[in-house]
C-alpha cells in the first residue's frame, strides 16, 4: 500500500480567468470575478474525492486585488479548513512579489495559513502562524519527510511537536494515515511544476 | 437662474467649497459658471459632473455649465474625456473641443463606473501607461505598477459595492513644482451613491447610538474597516489602500455626506477630519500619490 493516498493535480488560475469569466478579462480583479474563479476551482476539487492536494498557479496572473485574493485564496482555504467530509490540501503557485501582499493579508484576516511558492522554488508559510508554527513547517520543508522516529530529533521541544500537530490539523502539512510519515507538500506537488 | 461660481483652480483643495455652495443652491434653475478656471484636475472634473448630476437629480433640469475661457482648460478638458462623460449630465455650448484621436498623454481619462466589467477596464487601461509614468515621474519601481492598479481596482469597487450609485474615475499626473516641488499623482474617483453612513447605517448605527453620524460613519469604515457585510473578508480594501499610499508617502482623503476624512503625510497639513460640510450625497474620495523624494529633477 502506498504512503500517499493522493493525486496531486494543478489548476492554472490564469487559465480558469479566461475560461470560466470571460476571455476579455486579463486580471483578476473585483470580488465577482474572483468568486466565479473559487466556483471553478470547487468543481474541480468535487470531482477528486475524499482527499485531494491541488497546486493552484498564480503565474499568469499579473494584477491580483484583494478582493480576488480573499475570494481566491482565503475563502477557497477557510472553507476547506472547516470542511468535515472532505480533507483537501493545497499550495498556491506563483504567489511573488506583486500577490504575495494582498495573499498575506487575507489570510492573516481571517487567521488562516496557506503554503506558497514565493520566488521559483522556493516556498514560505503564509498568513496567520505562531513562531513555532514556522520554525516546525521550515524543518518538514526542508527535510521533505519526518518520519515518525525522526520528529523527537528534529523538533527537540514539545513545542514544536505540539505545533507540528496544529500544522496537520490545519493542513499545511500531510501526515499519511498509512505510515504516520509527515510531508512537506511542496516535495508532493514538485512533480507538477 | 441662480449662478453658482466655480473656483478658478478646481482641485483637491477647493473641491469643498464647491460642492457646499451646489449641495445649498435653491431650487432655481443653475448655471455652473467656469469662464474664470485656469486650472483643474481630476478632483475638480469629477466634482464639476456631480455637481451637474445631483442639480439634475434634484430639479429635473441639466444645470448650465459656462465653459472656461482658458483654452489650455478646454483642450485639457477634452483630453480627459470630460465632454463625452457631461453629455446628458451638463448643458454647455457646442464650442467644447472633441477629444483627439492620437496618442494621449492622460493616465486614465474619466471613465465611469457603473459595473464590475468597467473596474477591468479601468485595470487594463492603466497598464501600460502607469508602468512608465510611474517609474519616469515618480521615480517609482517597474513592479509599483501592481498596486497602483490594486488601488484603482479597491477604490473603483467601493462605488459598485457600497454606494450602490454610478460614479466616474480619473486620474492624472502633475508638476507640483509651487506646492511640493516634485511631480504627483493625483486619483479620484467619486460617486452619487448612498454614502458611507448610508451604506453603514443598518449594520452599525445602533452601537454609536446618538453620536451616529458622517463624520462617525467615515471613521467605522477608514479607520477601522467596519462594513455592511456581515463576511470578514470585506472591508479590507480601503485599509490595504492607507496602507499602501502611506508607503508612497502619499495621502488620501475621503469626503461623505457632511465630513471629510483623511491621511496625510507630513508634506500635507489639512486636518484629519472636517465635519460641517454641507451635506452632499455619494462618497468623494481623493488620493496623491508623490514623486520619491530626491526626484525633484524629474
Amino acid at each position: 500500500m502506498t504512503d500517499l493516498p493522493l493525486d496531486p493535480v494543478a489548476i492554472d488560475v490564469g487559465h480558469l480567468l479566461h475560461r470560466t469569466v470571460t476571455s476579455l478579462y486579463a486580471h483578476l480583479v473585483t470580488r465577482p470575478t474572483g468568486r466565479a474563479v473559487r466556483m471553478a476551482i470547487e468543481t474541480q476539487l468535487e470531482g477528486m474525492g475524499d482527499r485531494s492536494l491541488s497546486l493552484i498557479d498564480l503565474s499568469e496572473v499579473s494584477v491580483l486585488d484583494f478582493s480576488c485574493a480573499d475570494e481566491v485564496v482565503a475563502k477557497l482555504v477557510g472553507h476547506y479548513a472547516a470542511a468535515e467530509n472532505k480533507e483537501a490540501f493545497f499550495v498556491f503557485r506563483g504567489v511573488h512579489e506583486p500577490h504575495r501582499d494582498q495573499i498575506e493579508v487575507v489570510l492573516e484576516r481571517q487567521s488562516l495559513a496557506a503554503v506558497g511558492e514565493t520566488t521559483p522554488g522556493r516556498f514560505e508559510l503564509l498568513g496567520a502562524r505562531s513562531a513555532e508554527e514556522d520554525a516546525a513547517w521550515r524543518t518538514v520543508e526542508t527535510r521533505g519527510l519526518l518520519g515518525r522516529d525522526d520528529v523527537e530529533e528534529a523538533l527537540a521541544s514539545p513545542a514544536l511537536r505540539d505545533a507540528l500537530e496544529r500544522l496537520v490539523q490545519r493542513r499545511l502539512v500531510y501526515r499519511s494515515p498509512i505510515t504516520g510519515r509527515v510531508h512537506a507538500l511542496s516535495r508532493l506537488v514538485a512533480h507538477l511544476m | 437662474m441662480q449662478v453658482i461660481s466655480v473656483p478658478g483652480s478646481l482641485d483637491q483643495q477647493s473641491v469643498d467649497d464647491f460642492l457646499d455652495r451646489v449641495a445649498a443652491a435653491e431650487n432655481a434653475r443653475c448655471l455652473l459658471d467656469a469662464r474664470h478656471v485656469r486650472w483643474v484636475d481630476p478632483n475638480g472634473m469629477l466634482a464639476l459632473l456631480l455637481a451637474g448630476a445631483a442639480v439634475c437629480a434634484r430639479q429635473g433640469t441639466l444645470p448650465r455649465l459656462e465653459l472656461p475661457e482658458s483654452m489650455d482648460v478646454l483642450g485639457y478638458l477634452s483630453r480627459m474625456g470630460f465632454f463625452q462623460e457631461a453629455q446628458g449630465i451638463l448643458e454647455f455650448d457646442d464650442k467644447a473641443p472633441r477629444r483627439g484621436s492620437g496618442p494621449s498623454d492622460v493616465l486614465l481619462e474619466i471613465t465611469p463606473i457603473r459595473a464590475n466589467a468597467d473596474v477591468h477596464a479601468v485595470v487594463d487601461r492603466v497598464q501600460g501607461r502607469a508602468g512608465v509614468l510611474l517609474d519616469a515621474k515618480l521615480g517609482y519601481p517597474q513592479t509599483a505598477v501592481v498596486p497602483f492598479s490594486v488601488i484603482l481596482s479597491e477604490v473603483c469597487q467601493n462605488v459598485i459595492e457600497h454606494a450602490d450609485g454610478p460614479g466616474w474615475v480619473a486620474a492624472q499626473a502633475y508638476n507640483w513644482a509651487r506646492r511640493l516641488g516634485r511631480w504627483v499623482v493625483v486619483i479620484s474617483v467619486m460617486d452619487l451613491g448612498r454614502g458611507f453612513r448610508g451604506s453603514l447605517t443598518d449594520e452599525h448605527a445602533a452601537r454609536y447610538g446618538d453620536r451616529w453620524s458622517d463624520s462617525t460613519a467615515l471613521e467605522a469604515a477608514f479607520l477601522h474597516g467596519l462594513t455592511r457585510f456581515p463576511d470578514s473578508g470585506r472591508g479590507q480594501g480601503i485599509q490595504q489602500i492607507r496602507r499602501q499610499v502611506q508607503r508612497w508617502n502619499g495621502s488620501i482623503t475621503i469626503r461623505s455626506g457632511s465630513a471629510r476624512i483623511g491621511q496625510y503625510p507630513e508634506w500635507d497639513d489639512a486636518p484629519p477630519m472636517v465635519d460641517a460640510l454641507a451635506p452632499f450625497p455619494g462618497a468623494q474620495i481623493g488620493i496623491v500619490l508623490p514623486a520619491k523624494e530626491g526626484d525633484s529633477q524629474r
